[in-house]
């Protein structure tokens, strides 16, 4: 077992990217995940990266593009609104094929929001990362382990499907500091000599990357063909953890956060004779439908805990095929549920979820 | 065996480098750690606080919302937090910026002029390290023979100046 060190959970996952072999950050700061740009710019300069502070977040990622265009691995992060501002930036990433991370610390919406965190940025993530059809792998830590396991993780997934990532995190999980082990395993290199823009040494037909196809059989066609690769990610690359759920009669759906929360209210609901557990979905796309599904037939209610209005709660929803009622816990605007709001939905949960 | 601290107080304090002093002890025990600050714009001149967690089980949320040691270094952080703590708890004041004291009886209080304390010892801004040396002496969240290696792997070595200096409140408070 490697040494464990004390580190927040931006500054780990910044160093997480650079340990998976990231050498080109660009960023413009906003709180809570300034740490990441701070701790890229005193690191990358030392081990011959590049930092780059841009004008603005479109900059920001369409420098991305550019780095990632070149074959290399590359990462920007923000906030809420920031994320909005690159959402052009991102739905051209997809429309080439390019790999790329991109780090979300979510903070309080709608607007310039809150600097609290939130997880109200479920619907633009999963669903409208940008114009288009296209899909983002996401990933949602619960731990500060977590933020740096799925930073290299992320960049593995992006290369091997050729796509961005986003890794979807929180105020918390940025702010706060956990042990956590920094040994990963090997990167895996991947071959982008067919595609990438690296330089033909006169010896190859240019590589082009581009994302406008004018022909619509052309584009129909690239769009089948990225939706085909989804298929396989949905197959594939579905991440969840499950706590307490043999003999669960309630199922909470959390994730980051919400379900470091959950975890406690189970052990307390549990403690009073209530049988409840946690399917917790580490990747948000693809979502953990099958064993969502498959728990819908043991369990009689579950319960979406999260820090929005309700977003994920229709993935749920439609995961299970509406078989069981399920319940919202919410808190919003940078509020976070206790443990005593979670415990309450558990007692609801309990009451009403007796007829199928 | 599981301590939720919260420590409070105003910005310039040294309210975050003092839980991450507990937080430290706990990393280098193989203990479960969790160090979780507040971030909002009330630390800018007003109060600021930060939630540890030691604990031997898997910690579930970071957020101490009623902790069994507090440690109080100013009145709002007092009239804030004080109705949140667990009875039983354990709340420390220090009695140089606190003029009240607490209300509840159902919780064990430790009153320290802290801020006094570091002025009186030639130890500037180290009111945070007395407290947490009581809070040692009085709650057990950590062994003292610990703060030694604790302090030396915490402040780093172009700070080497700092150890004995925080060594040295941590023991006033510590005795106190």
């Amino acid at each position: 077992m490697a040494e464990k060190v004390l580190m927040k959970g931006n500054e780990a996952l910044a160093e997480a990217a650079i340990m998976a072999g990231c050498r080109h950050y660009f960023g413009y700061p906003i709180t809570p995940q300034t740490e990441i740009a701070a701790y890229m710019a005193k690191r990358m300069p030392v081990i011959g990266g590049t930092f780059l502070q841009a004008e603005s977040e479109i900059a920001a990622i369409n420098m991305i593009y550019g780095a990632a265009a070149a074959g290399k691995r590359a990462m920007t992060s923000s906030s809420s609104p920031g994320i909005a501002l690159k959402s052009e930036g991102i739905s051209y990433l997809a429309g080439s094929d390019l790999p790329a991370l991109i780090i979300n610390v979510q903070r309080g919406g709608p607007g310039l929001g809150g600097i609290q965190p939130s997880q109200s940025d479920y619907f633009q993530s999963t669903k409208s990362a940008g114009h288009g059809d296209f899909k983002l792998i996401v990933l949602a830590p619960a731990s500060v382990q977590e933020m740096v396991d799925l930073t290299f993780k992320g960049f593995d997934l992006a290369d091997k499907y050729r796509m961005p990532a986003m890794l979807l995190s929180d105020g918390t999980m940025g702010q706060m500091m956990e042990p956590v082990s920094l040994e990963m395993g090997e990167v895996k290199e991947y071959d982008k000599s067919s595609w990438a823009a690296c330089g033909t040494k006169c010896e190859r037909k240019h590589n082009v990357v581009n994302s406008l196809f004018i022909q619509p059989e052309e584009l129909e066609r690239y769009n089948f063909e990225r939706y085909e690769r989804y298929a396989q990610i949905e197959a594939n690359e579905v991440m969840y953890d499950e706590y307490k759920m043999e003999d669960a009669e309630i199922c909470i759906v959390a994730y980051g956060v919400a379900a470091r929360v959950s975890q406690n209210a189970i052990d307390k609901a549990r403690e009073a004779g209530i049988k409840v557990g946690m399917i917790r979905p580490i990747t948000l796309w693809p979502f953990p439908k099958a064993v969502l599904n498959a728990a819908a037939d043991k369990v009689k209610a579950f319960i979406s805990v999260e820090l929005s209005m309700g977003q994920m709660i229709e993935d749920v929803e439609l995961a299970i095929r509406c078989k069981k009622p399920v319940l919202l816990c919410n808190r919003v605007g940078g509020m976070i549920p206790t443990t005593e709001d979670v415990l309450n939905s558990i007692n609801k949960a309990n009451s009403v979820g007796g007829d199928k | 065996m599981t301590h939720e601290i919260l420590l409070a107080g105003f910005g310039g304090q040294g309210i975050l480098f003092s839980g991450k002093f507990l937080a430290y002890d706990g990393l280098l025990e193989d203990k479960e750690v969790s160090w979780l600050p507040s971030y909002g714009p009330e630390m800018r001149g007003g109060t600021c606080n930060c939630s540890i967690i030691l604990s031997d089980t898997k910690i579930g949320s970071p957020i101490v919302s009623n902790p069994n040691v507090l440690v109080a270094m100013n009145l709002p952080s007092l009239d804030k937090f004080e109705a949140s703590a667990v009875p039983g708890a354990k709340i420390f004041v220090d009695s140089s910026l606190i003029d009240r004291k607490v209300e509840r009886d159902d919780v064990e209080v430790y009153y320290i002029p802290a801020t006094k304390l570091a002025s009186d010892e030639n130890l500037p801004g180290l009111a945070n390290m007395i407290m947490i040396g009581h809070v040692i002496a009085k709650a057990g969240v950590m062994p003292y023979e610990n703060v030694e290696t604790t302090m030396k792997k915490l402040v780093p070595a172009k700070k080497q100046n700092l150890i004995e200096l925080n060594i040295k409140a941590v023991e006033l408070g510590y005795n106190y």
